[in-house]
């Protein structure tokens, strides 16, 4: 089944709105693009599209949460379940800037990991 | 108590401190960095999102991450830092007047000067909104302190405006974090922002933009209730009969960052009007000898990279000035031509040790436009850009051969 989709680049400040059209979930055609950036990200972002995700988590004993993230981009649907997780996670003293608060989140294989200390 | 030290630099961020680390390796010691907050890291702290460090590092790092790299450089190299201290003024002869809890009042005697105070965000008042003194109305940057540092939200509906990357950062953190953010409001008929954070802060959340529109009041008694939001015309005034009502409890304002100039005012330092910093030759000194400024005190900037890459600059300059070592003999001035606001450095010596990095914004968008230099009527530099737009500082380099021969007052166009 043949869909239309149209997206804005984001490679640079162009921002070419480009059309991208999908047969059964993959991509046929790209147009709108001026060079070659935008047709590699058109490819990612309308099949596997993916994201970082930053949050703060609290810390016993801390009146100053720590901040986190994902240690690599995670597919964009999971984003809630991540954000789900961290809100039900606590760390504990101490906490050092790259640690993992949480393994394998959401099943992705990717941890998530502390961006500063908390000692 | 009445001290002296070689250098004293003013803000512990990522100016400060990429600045006092270049001071350092030029063996000044007797230096200190002097910062308000409790930490130093300036406001990459609350900065947690990605994204920082791929021009300096070639890869993205959060805020945090950016920061500790230049804290942990500086304490390794054993650079004092003096956190919860305040500088109160600053004297046109380099006597810099602080206070902190531990120390009281102090005055330092400083053979040189670094401004590293950074950019405060402009407030609601400088825009001139009807409406009630209610609370509930943020700038985005101290909802981003409260969510982040502090870990409380400041709201549960909300409604932006302005769209600096500040104010669409925040869309997303607020709606990540439980919120419905119901629109980003933005007077210009385009985003201030990068279209990454439009796409991946706005448009991943179905948050509806409205361009060319701005909110015409402001409601509510003691707690925001709601706001009206106008289309603007291209005289940016808004339309009767276009108004639409949003039920809210909290309004963002990312309307844009001020340079923090009160300590410079102090010293007499000549500020430009355009850029609301410092005017400075290719050194970084500012119209007051030994007084150097860096950072987004200077002007604001995009990107962090090119903070440290200024303040490093900065350092080394202020480091030869404590040794005597700094030349300044003569200078061509450098002025904004057509298309072109707020180019830094303002000035350029004849005798500078490298090549000369001009920065600044086009006034509009421009798209397969052509930088040009020229030195009096003779072009001397041109680059060839896809798009130029305000909301990216542009940069164009002049080679040492090029500066040392320039006879005439530079201008920078675009077109």
């Amino acid at each position: 089944m043949a869909e239309e989709r149209v997206i804005t680049c984001i490679n640079c400040p162009m921002g070419c709105r480009m059309t991208v059209t999908l047969e059964d979930g993959k991509v046929v055609s790209v147009s709108g693009n001026t060079c070659k950036r935008g047709e590699t990200y058109a490819h990612q972002e309308c099949t596997t599209p993916v994201r970082m995700v930053t949050a703060v988590v609290p810390v016993e004993g801390s009146r100053l949460p720590c901040s986190v993230k994902t240690r690599q981009p995670i597919p964009k649907a999971l984003i809630p379940a991540c954000m789900k997780v961290l809100s039900e996670t606590t760390l504990k003293k101490p906490v050092h800037a790259g640690d993992a608060v949480a393994v394998n989140v959401c099943g992705t294989g990717i941890d998530v990991i502390a961006t500063r200390s908390v000692l | 108590m009445r001290t002296k030290k070689e250098l004293v630099i003013i803000g512990g961020g990522p100016a400060g401190l990429a600045a006092a680390i270049a001071a350092w390796e030029d063996g000044i010691r007797d230096m200190v960095v002097l910062e308000r907050e409790h930490n130093p890291g300036g406001i990459l702290r609350q900065c947690i999102h990605n994204g920082f460090g791929l021009h300096r590092f070639g890869e993205e790092l959060t805020g945090p991450e950016y920061a500790q790299r230049d804290i942990d450089k500086a304490l390794e190299l054993g650079i004092p830092i003096a956190c919860d201290t305040t500088v109160l003024s600053l004297s046109e002869d380099r006597v810099v007047s602080c206070v902190s809890q531990k120390e009281g009042y102090q005055e330092i005697e400083a053979g040189a000067v670094i401004l590293a105070m950074g950019c405060r965000e402009r407030p609601r008042g400088a825009l001139g909104t009807p409406g009630t003194r209610c609370a509930g109305v943020y700038t985005a940057g101290t909802a981003q302190k409260f969510v982040n540092l502090e870990g409380f939200m400041p709201g549960k509906r909300v409604v932006i405006l302005g769209s600096g990357d500040i104010g669409l950062i925040m869309a997303r953190r607020m709606t990540l974090q439980g919120a419905k953010v119901l629109a980003c409001v933005e007077l210009m008929p385009f985003s201030s922002g990068l279209n990454r954070n439009i796409v991946q802060c706005l448009q991943d959340y179905n948050i509806p933009l409205y361009l060319s529109h701005t909110v015409t009041r402001i409601d509510g008694r003691e707690r925001l209730t709601g706001v009206a939001v106008s289309e603007v015309g291209p005289d940016r005034k808004p339309i009767p009969g276009t108004e639409q009502y949003f039920e809210c409890d909290t309004l963002l304002l990312s309307v844009g960052l001020i340079p923090e100039n009160e300590l410079s005012r102090t010293a007499h330092v000549h500020l430009s009007p355009v850029t609301s910093g410092a005017e400075v030759d290719d050194s970084l000194q500012t119209s007051i000898p030994g007084i150097f400024a860096c950072g987004n005190v200077l002007h604001v900037h995009d990107l962090v990279d090119y903070v440290s890459e200024e303040s490093f600059k900065a350092g080394h300059a202020a480091a030869a000035f404590v040794r005597g070592n700094l030349k300044v003999g003569r200078t061509v001035k450098v002025r904004d031509g057509k298309g072109v606001r707020g180019t830094v450095p303002q000035s350029i010596r004849l005798d500078a040790e490298d090549g000369v990095r001009l920065m600044f914004r086009p006034d509009a968008v421009y798209k397969n436009a052509t930088v040009r230099v020229l030195c009096g009527e003779r072009e001397i530099a041109k680059r060839r850009q896809m798009i130029f737009t305000p909301g990216e500082m542009a940069v164009i380099d002049l080679k040492k051969e090029i500066v040392k021969g320039l006879d005439a007052d530079l201008t920078v166009e675009v077109g």
